[in-house]
């Protein structure tokens, strides 16, 4: 049964900037939730990303930046993604993204976008709803 | 019939009360996981030998201060960390700044400059000007320079792997200036091992890094006494997560490894050590900070006497620059962030800081507008003249509290560093993520409190209202990254070529030996070489560090 394997999510950090406390918070936090997860460590750049998403056959990826490249480093992700047959994966985002670059990143297919003050519990039951609807 | 001890009242007065009413937590704790008891008194710091442990300011252990009178004479050092876009709307803000009564200009770079590549590298694609200004090569310093005098201001730099490169570029430009290079006064951050622990800067392997920092140290003790070589920083291990005792710990055995790398390179101790410099946190627990500060202060100088055999009073002095916190302000009612960093503001200066930046109210969004930095400044001044807190040295020392925190703090930061002893020091350490697991437990334990509720949040967790972020005042342009781009490539035509690539191989030679690499990196910067073909060339000698992931 789908439903019963483990939720994989990939951690990711694009771009330059070393702020890690976040993506290893959130990491954790979806390991407790008893989902499997991959973090890439820091300055990955979005072929990085897609690389490792495909290999490790992810259901979800976690984007996590602070730099502010946001706007230019989530669509060749978003691309990549599709071009390698995985744009169905799960793709959402934390960080320092200010309120008017949501709606654009949604347009590109992020689903949502956590800002800061998120609770941990909140991004697990919002992962498992999300997945649990597209297994069903 | 009063009490005649604290046991005696505790038992007579407090217990009592306590047994009809429950007080709001059951156990009160500071980060550090000090538990605090309700009251403090004489019995608490009866052991305190006060001329061996607290001293007067301006002499050994220095807890009370570095200077005799300390913000009488005058007052710390007003620095807000700036830096965005292109050297021209960069030395824009400069201007403003210093025309507000800013003292001291402080250099935030964009990635790329810090990482080392150019604007035009496929790793540096959205990143170029973005949390700090762009440098390519010393036309871009000419430029963010420009109009300022260099023997006017001191200048810091939020700089480390190629630390070298801007402090060149400085020179040079204060050369341009007819400024000798003796005159200028300023800082470079120039501290790798904290970038292998929290920041995330790193380029090369920590050996051949330390040997960069330990050439500038050496370079600068002959030709630019002034300059403070490092800044050994806890603010980002903080900000990453730890607790007050680790930043103290972490940041004490980072300086430690250090001072031990230039002694091996046979450095004395007395030539370098009054030029090294820290940076910490301030952070919200009031006297837990105040008293981290002290810590430090008394800890490093018996480390330099003790440890080291340093000589000169000057090598015992823990002198340090503090930024509010940046991981307390709240992106939920913004203007809140003003009174939490005053109060962290006020914090660093009781403990008695050279320097501070206050964080703007907007800064956890994005660049601070004008308005918010303008705030951010006025709150320095605010606490420097009308409250009369700087007229009195240490005004806080004395306190049963605070000395006793001063002197808990120190006990859990001497047992931090004596096992990053026991792991072969500081690099060792990071090697074997030592330091980056106990950052990571302390802030997920942080993280699990704020979500249970067991540590309050204003207007995050509780007194919620729902108003919330900052709309992006000021946003870097998109069409900066092709004007960098375009200026660089110009540059690349424009220069004497082979003369760039003469000092590069040059460089090249003096990076495979063992001489000092700064006199060739001066001769490179000099050529208009970038920061990205310095180092290329430096990569190519020394390799490149993967991250030291422990997750």
């Amino acid at each position: 049964m789908p439903g019963k394997t483990r939720i994989r999510v990939l951690v990711a950090k694009p771009g330059l900037d070393g702020h890690d406390r976040g993506a290893k918070v959130v990491a954790r936090a979806l390991r407790d939730a008893g989902m499997e997860v991959i973090y890439t460590g820091i300055r990955q750049s979005p072929e990085m990303i897609v690389r490792t998403a495909v290999q490790e056959d992810v259901d979800v990826v976690g984007l996590s930046i602070l730099s502010g490249a946001h706007l230019e480093l989530f669509p060749p992700v978003m691309e990549g993604l599709k071009e390698e047959g995985k744009g169905d994966v799960l793709v959402i985002a934390g960080g320092i993204i200010p309120d008017e670059d949501v709606s654009p990143l949604q347009q590109i297919g992020v689903k949502a976008v956590f800002g800061p003050g998120t609770k941990t519990s909140e991004l697990v039951t919002f992962i498992k709803d999300e997945i649990n609807s597209r297994r069903k | 019939m009063a009490s005649n001890s604290k046991s005696e009242w505790r038992e007579s007065i407090l217990t009592p009360l306590l047994k009809k009413h429950t007080e709001r937590q059951d156990k009160f704790e500071n980060s550090s996981g000090i538990e605090l008891d309700a009251l403090y008194c004489p019995e608490d710091v009866a052991d305190i030998h006060y001329a061996q442990e607290l001293g007067y300011p301006g002499e050994y252990p220095f807890t009370r201060g570095v200077q005799p009178n300390m913000y009488r004479g005058r007052i710390w050092t007003i620095r807000q960390y700036a830096g965005f876009g292109t050297a021209e709307e960069t030395n824009q803000r400069y201007h403003y700044l210093l025309s507000q009564g800013q003292t001291g200009l402080s250099v935030a770079f964009d990635l790329p400059t810090q990482i080392g590549y150019d604007s035009d590298h496929s790793l540096a694609r959205g990143e170029v000007g973005k949390v700090g200004v762009a440098i390519d090569s010393l036309q871009d310093m000419e430029v963010l320079f420009q109009g300022i005098p260099l023997d006017k201001v001191s200048t810091s730099m939020t700089i480390n792997s190629t630390a070298s490169i801007l402090l060149a570029m400085y020179l040079v430009l204060g050369r341009k200036q007819g400024v000798e290079a003796a005159k200028l006064n300023g800082t470079i951050q120039n501290d790798v091992l904290k970038e292998y622990v929290a920041r995330g800067t790193y380029i090369f392997p920590p050996r051949p890094s330390m040997r960069l920092t330990t050439d500038i140290f050496a370079y600068c003790a002959e030709n630019v006494p002034r300059w403070n070589t490092i800044s050994v920083s806890g603010y980002h291990m903080r900000e990453a997560g730890c607790t007050a005792a680790q930043e103290v710990g972490f940041t004490l055995a980072n300086g430690i490894a250090y001072v031990q790398a230039a002694i091996d390179n046979g450095l004395d101790v007395d030539a370098f050590a009054p030029r090294v410099s820290f940076f910490f946190d301030s952070h919200l627990n009031f006297f837990e900070e105040i008293a981290k500060f002290r810590a430090a202060r008394r800890l490093w100088a018996r480390i330099m006497k003790e440890r080291f055999g340093a000589k000169d009073q000057r090598s015992w002095m823990l002198r340090f620059h503090t930024q509010t916190a940046g991981c307390t302000l709240t992106a939920q009612q913004p203007y809140n962030n003003i009174v939490r960093t005053a109060i962290e503001a006020l914090a660093a200066i009781l403990g008695g800081t050279q320097s501070l930046h206050t964080n703007s109210f907007d800064e956890a969004y994005w660049t601070p507008s004008e308005e918010a930095v303008t705030i951010a400044v006025r709150t320095q001044q605010l606490l420097a003249y009308e409250n009369g807190v700087a007229d009195v040295v240490d005004p806080a020392g004395g306190s049963y509290y605070l000395e006793s925190l001063t002197n808990k703090l120190e006990k859990q930061a001497v047992d931090y560093i004596a096992k990053i002893d026991d792991l072969g020091g500081a690099v060792a350490a990071i090697e074997q993520g030592y330091q980056q697991r106990e950052i990571q437990q302390s802030s997920y334990k942080y993280q699990r409190m704020v979500e249970e509720g067991k540590q309050k949040i204003v207007g995050v967790n509780d007194f919620v209202t729902g108003e919330s972020k900052i709309a992006s005042t000021l946003r870097v342009k998109q069409e900066m990254e092709a004007k960098q781009k375009g200026r660089l490539a110009k540059l690349k035509q424009e220069r004497d070529n082979g003369k760039a690539k003469q000092t590069l191989s040059r460089l090249e030679e003096v990076a495979r030996g063992k001489g000092n690499t700064m006199p060739a990196i001066i001769e490179c910067v000099e050529a208009y070489a970038t920061i990205g073909e310095i180092c290329d060339v430096l990569r190519n000698v020394f390799g490149v560090q993967r991250e030291f992931l422990f997750f």
